[in-house]
């Protein structure tokens, strides 16, 4: 019988980290060792740090878990000579709304990822690693408990990896539900045991992260993604995507689509295709009226200005972002008022509450539009709505504050119909 | 020598060491830049967004308190975009905080409220409903109303960094944080109040100021604390002539904030109901109140018929009576009662420390070398318990500077968590511990060597010699206990020449007369002397008092005018905060009974008194214009100190303690802590 | 306070996986693990991890509130948690919601009267693409109809 997979594959797809997900027994290390499983990293293990580094480079890989930073430049940063001894951090807290892909590299494809950490490892110098996995993905810290337990049996872990004698060390650590710990300085407070609170920059966490050691904090895509770098060269990822915007990744097609599911996209692939013939289009043929690119954190688009390739320069330019890749279709029937209340909601909730704007700011704006929403809402509240989201914007601590203003700030902008409607509806009631 | 950086802020040029937040320079230049979170004493936070400022070349604004000052730099503090900045997070820190300022304690001298007025808007945008939770009590002392938090975390830090308690923490998440207690729902801590004085909005309040009064009703009189030897300012809030609080929000005097729970909050022993207010006489009846000069009648007159048939006196003064007026009780006990038995609790062993540093300069520390030192070793003490200030500074050094703690005591000390190295010794053991850090000792640039009264006589000088030999610059700290312990000292209350020591008079049985100023000997003993006259001055009937055939009503340290010496030789000026009807100062009385008694001592106003001292005391002769300002250290003795009969013993009092007065503060018998513990190891 | 034998080997693994020193590092996953057979994260199991983990109770604290899942009291035997963002927002999460609240007749953070179920509104789980999404305890459960949630809840039932 074949494997069950969480959605079922498309023809467009350019499987690269994906491309072992089919495979019965994927998650061995067996299934992995027969399907080009280390040949990265024996490779790696010829090279120098720097022409690891410089692979990396090549290939154009940026961050896959948001931010979208230039990975290979961050890995540049970590000293590899400081007296401190350096760590690893793998940020599979996931927990970006619109984002559901890490969860199947871990599931699908687990030593995949472990064989990049191991090449992070080379490159910085680290010997231990330790995957920082969200509390409500229990399976998955047993998933990827069985994975590492079965690379020290086989000798893939621990003193001697692959027989190379380069020694590392992997531990998973849970999370206990805290989307703030998904932020890179936050999630390092939360794995020393305490709130996940972020930290102030500098020290960077490449100079003093986890514990007050160099640290290299990447997503799990991103270190799933360096195996095929380092075994077919950076060149040829870099080739699969935009210039500077290298390779594939791993997009979340959800919401009003008939096929949502996980598919491996080249970046630069156009976002209308994606929507239309990889996710099957909008059901019932409605119209396409929103489209929330990267996950909640950014600004959305409208439906005229999603013709647009994906990848990460292109939706800066067009003011919003690529992000987690959770890309959310929102059809005619979206009432946006209710969605940017549940966008709001969520902040509230996440909200760390360590400063002034983003604890009050996101309550408060979660207040007008509850109230809206319930239908006493004012003229007055859809440019307030706008002025407090400003008033957060780029003032906050951290980047969830940003998060939180940036979607409002494009609703109210982009959609002051759909709040014209219920200022419409109450004068009809009164 | 510093780097220095020119910068520009608001148009003006401005120099500045590099590296220097730029919140600290804009300040320094008389250039406001608000902040809630930012104290230069503790950690930065970067929480509460108000020290945002406009910097050249950046794309977002940035945080004041947290960007060190460049070359070139160009800053601009006062623009539209900063100044919406502000509104805006006034307006948001406003949301959620109640508009509680009609009943709130702050009202008149919170920091929220001038924000407020100085950055934030006149009328609220927000109509939706606040976040409530109810006040709680944490402590006799500290209450919590969340909802007025603005989540500085001044207090947090103050606890954990400051005092080295640790109690508070941050609790829940967003909008519904909240700052927690370390026991869930109450405090075990050192109930200092620090917290409360920390915040600044009224979201800790105080247990025994709560209600009662507007900051501007009070007048505020800056005096030292009465309770222990370490000598801090404290400014007490009167209110018809009722000490309503005390605090060091002014950060005058030597300790900056810092106050424990008794400098804070155990001037409550003032207005006790059993504060003695009338002379009193012994009568087969019992005591019965007289009037002051009948009083003092009876005193002079049986003084003066002892003395004029050679009968014997003793005397026992004060540990915190003034300088003068101790210095007046030595000159009236020597020349006017023609007495040598003139002594007080001594709780260190200051004539072997005098002694054994004659000769040398610059070996006495100041408060603020305990501060400043590159290296602390304490010895001895439990100095969070019996000296909690110089723990502060010791632990402000480390904090600030790095230093290096050592500590050598009997049993764990909040030191232990600062330390280098703790070395534990049982009593009598001390030298020998402090021998055995030889090597990293005299590693250290300075040091400075506090010690309590296990070592005395032999043991201190031979921890004296210890510190000549490492090599290295080495000042010492004597500990002393109660207010005025070095000051009864050095004005000479005590048996030179042959007198009684304190045990020798206690313990004689031929007393004519025993009198006894400000002291409570006779606690736990009963009067040798069945045929002496017995004369006590005191605040409260205690011990002795219940065993005196005359008592006499005196005032408190806050009560009166006059200097005190604190455990580092610092004088400092107390002054009058309150007046307690029928009580005279114990100077006043001394006076009066010389006078009753025909003798010229000369005029005992405490100015007068003091001019005295400067001229005749070895290291008193300091500016009065700078004693007027602050503290001024007294100049080390040069000379040979002769040996002094009698016992040198601490007293013992913990921070829930203090000596005679504590069954009269209230404060200090309703915190769960009390009675408090030496070496229990409190604190994290 | 001690805990099963294999509750016990986690532990003891978990406290030496951190570098020297840093056993505070346990205390999340601790809480986490030790919550699931406590029941709650009971003011006896606060102050044990602080032992454990070597740190104070006021440390442990303050941790239990910030993270969504440690709860101080305890949850139904079947915690059923519903997401309502975004993706399952849009194709019926916060009805299938609406629909948990009826057929177990309990609202949010609450337990049902025999304390079988407990039911809680969720942020995102990480299964968009699989929306409507509901996880029971750690079992995730994708493309959630009230009908099938009906179906999940009975099965539940009917298996005590």
């Amino acid at each position: 019988m074949a494997k069950q997979l969480y959605n079922q594959p498309s023809p467009l797809e350019t499987r690269v980290v994906s491309k072992r997900f089919a495979l019965e027994g994927s998650e061995t290390l067996d299934v992995y060792l027969a399907n080009d499983g280390y040949k990265a990293f024996r490779k790696a293990r010829e090279m120098t740090p720097e022409a690891i580094i410089e692979e990396v480079k090549t290939s154009g890989l940026r961050g896959r878990g948001g931010a979208g930073f230039p990975t290979g430049l961050k890995w540049s940063f970590v000293p590899r000579t400081s007296p401190k001894p350096r760590v690893i951090v793998i940020n599979a807290d996931e927990s970006e709304p619109g984002t559901c892909k890490d969860r199947l590299l871990m599931e699908y494809d687990p030593h995949q990822m472990i064989e990049g950490i191991l090449i992070a490892g080379l490159a910085v110098d680290a010997h231990v690693g330790y995957v920082y996995i969200r509390g409500e993905y229990r399976y998955l810290i047993d998933a990827m408990d069985r994975a590492i337990d079965e690379a020290y049996a086989k000798g893939y872990l621990g003193k001697n990896v692959a027989g190379t004698g380069f020694q590392f060390d992997l531990y998973t650590h849970s999370g206990a539900g805290a989307y703030e710990c998904g932020e890179e300085t936050a999630l390092l407070d939360s794995l020393e045991g305490k709130r996940g609170v972020p930290r102030m920059k500098p020290p960077f966490p490449a100079v003093a992260g986890a514990w007050a050691m160099p640290t290299l904090l990447n997503n799990v895509e991103t270190f799933s993604a360096i195996p095929p770098i380092i075994r077919d060269g950076g060149a040829a990822f870099a080739a699969l995507g935009t210039p500077k915007n290298g390779g594939t990744r791993l997009v979340c097609i959800s919401g009003h689509v008939n096929k949502p599911g996980v598919y491996e996209l080249p970046l630069g692939f156009p976002m209308m295709k994606a929507i239309n013939e990889v996710a099957g289009g909008i059901p019932g043929g409605k119209k396409l009226k929103a489209v929330v690119p990267g996950g909640s954190s950014c600004p959305i688009l409208r439906a005229e200005e999603c013709d647009i390739p994906m990848d990460y320069d292109t939706l800066a330019k067009v003011g919003s972002m690529l992000g987690s890749g959770g890309m959310v279709v929102l059809d005619e029937t979206t009432d946006m008022v209710r969605f940017a209340l549940r966008i709001m909601k969520f902040y509230a909730h996440e909200s760390c509450g360590w400063c002034i704007p983003c604890r009050e700011g996101t309550t408060w704006l979660k207040k007008i539009l509850q109230r809206f929403y319930e239908g006493q809402g004012r003229r007055e509240d859809i440019s307030l709505l706008g002025e407090l989201s400003k008033n957060m914007l780029g003032r906050t601590f951290c980047a969830l504050g940003d998060a939180a203003a940036l979607p409002t700030i494009s609703i109210v902008e982009k959609f002051t119909e759909d709040f014209e409607v219920y200022l419409a509806r109450q004068e009809v009631l009164v | 020598m510093a780097d220095i950086v020119k910068l520009t802020i608001d148009g003006r040029e401005i120099q500045a060491e590099k590296g220097k937040l730029l919140i600290e320079v804009a300040r320094q230049n008389g250039i406001e830049v608000p902040a809630f979170c930012y104290h230069e004493d503790y950690t930065l936070q970067a929480a509460c967004r108000m020290c945002l400022v406009e910097i050249e070349k950046t794309p977002k604004l940035q945080v004041g308190c947290t960007t060190p000052v460049a070359e070139g730099m160009v800053v601009r503090t006062d623009s539209e975009i900063v100044r919406k900045s502000r509104k805006g997070m006034v307006e948001f820190l406003l949301t959620n905080h109640p508009l509680d300022c009609p009943v709130c304690d702050k009202g008149g001298e919170c920091e929220l409220q001038d924000m407020t007025f100085r950055y934030g808007a006149g009328e609220s945008r927000f109509l939706e409903r606040k976040i409530h939770t109810d006040e709680k009590q944490w402590s006799p002392v500290v209450y919590f109303d969340a909802p007025r938090c603005i989540l500085c975390y001044r207090c947090v830090r103050a606890c954990d960094e400051g005092m080295g308690v640790k109690a508070l923490g941050v609790g829940n998440r967003g909008a519904i944080s909240e700052i927690v207690p370390n026991h869930q729902d109450h405090l075990e801590c050192d109930e200092c109040g620090l917290c409360i004085d920390i915040c600044p909005v009224g979201a800790l309040t105080s247990g025994s100021y709560r209600y009662q009064t507007r900051p501007w009703e009070m007048e505020h009189v800056g005096t030292i604390c009465t309770h222990c030897a370490d000598g801090c300012k404290t400014t007490l809030g009167v209110r018809n002539d009722e000490i309503i609080r005390g605090n060091n929000r002014d950060r005058s005097g030597i300790n900056n904030e810092f106050l424990c729970i008794k400098g804070r909050y155990a001037f409550d022993f003032t207005k006790h109901p059993e504060r003695l207010q009338s002379p009193m006489i012994r009568t087969e009846k019992g005591y019965e109140p007289i009037s002051w000069s009948k009083a003092l009648e009876v005193v002079a007159g049986r003084f003066a018929s002892v003395k004029t048939r050679g009968g014997k006196f003793g005397v026992i003064g004060s540990n915190h009576t003034t300088n003068e007026e101790n210095f007046f009780l030595a000159k009236l006990a020597r020349q006017g009662l023609g007495t040598h038995n003139i002594d007080h609790h001594r709780t260190g062993d200051l004539a072997s420390f005098f002694d054994a540093l004659s000769g040398k300069t610059n070996a006495l520390a100041s408060s603020d070398d305990v501060y400043s030192a590159k290296a602390v070793l304490v010895v001895g003490s439990d100095l969070a318990q019996q000296h909690p200030f110089l723990s502060f500074q010791a632990r402000a050094n480390f904090r600030h500077h790095q230093a290096h703690i050592y500590a050598v005591t009997s049993g764990p000390v909040r030191e232990d968590n600062q330390a280098v190295a703790s070395v534990r010794v049982p009593k009598g053991g001390e030298v020998a511990g402090v021998e055995s850090l030889r090597d990293k000792l005299k590693a250290e640039g300075d040091l400075v060597i506090v010690f309590g009264d296990a070592v005395q006589g032999d043991a201190l000088r031979k921890l004296v010699a210890f510190g000549d030999s490492l090599g290295i610059p080495v000042k010492y700290v004597c500990l002393v206990d109660y207010s005025n312990s070095r000051g009864a000292f050095d004005m000479g209350v005590l048996p030179r020449d042959g007198g009684l020591s304190r045990e020798q008079m206690l313990a004689a049985s031929d007393l004519d007369v025993l009198w006894v100023v400000g002291a409570n000997p006779l606690k736990g003993r009963a009067l040798i002397s069945q045929n002496a006259f017995v004369v006590v001055q005191d605040l409260f009937m205690t011990e002795t008092a219940k065993q005196a055939d005359i008592i006499l009503p005196a005032a408190s340290a806050y009560e009166k005018n006059g200097t005190v010496t604190n455990v580092c030789g610092e004088v400092q000026r107390l002054k009058q905060a309150i007046k307690v009807m029928g009580t005279k100062t114990d100077l006043e009385i001394m006076g009066q009974i010389a006078k009753e008694m025909g003798l010229n001592l000369g005029i005992w106003l405490p100015d007068k008194v003091f001019e005295e001292i400067r001229k005749s005391v070895p290291g008193y002769g300091v500016s009065p214009a700078l004693l007027a300002m602050g503290p001024v250290s007294t100049m080390p003795l040069n000379g040979r100190v002769a040996a002094l009969p009698g016992e040198i013993q601490s007293s013992g009092d913990t921070l829930f303690t203090s000596g005679s007065l504590t069954p009269y503060s209230e404060i200090l018998n309703t915190v769960m802590e009390a009675p408090g513990q030496l070496y229990g190891g409190q604190g994290q | 306070m001690t805990f099963s034998p294999q509750l016990e080997e986690r532990f003891a693994k978990m406290l030496t996986r951190y570098p020297e020193g840093r056993t505070r590092s346990a205390v999340v996953p601790m809480l986490m693990y030790a919550q699931d057979e406590v029941g709650a994260v009971t003011k006896e199991l606060v102050e044990e991890v602080a032992r454990r983990c070597k740190v104070t109770p006021l440390q442990v604290d303050e941790v239990v509130g910030y993270y969504s899942m440690l709860h101080r009291k305890p949850q139904g035997k079947f915690h059923v948690q519903v997401c309502t963002n975004i993706s399952c927002l849009l194709v019926g999460g916060e009805e299938l919601y609406e629909h948990a609240k009826k057929k177990l007749g309990i609202g949010h953070k609450q337990t049902s009267a025999d304390g079988q179920f407990s039911l809680e509104e969720v942020e995102c789980m990480g299964a968009c693409s699989w929306a409507p999404a509901v996880e029971i305890n750690y079992d995730f459960h994708h493309f959630v109809t009230p009908e099938k949630l009906d179906q999940l809840i009975d099965g539940l039932r009917k298996a005590q």
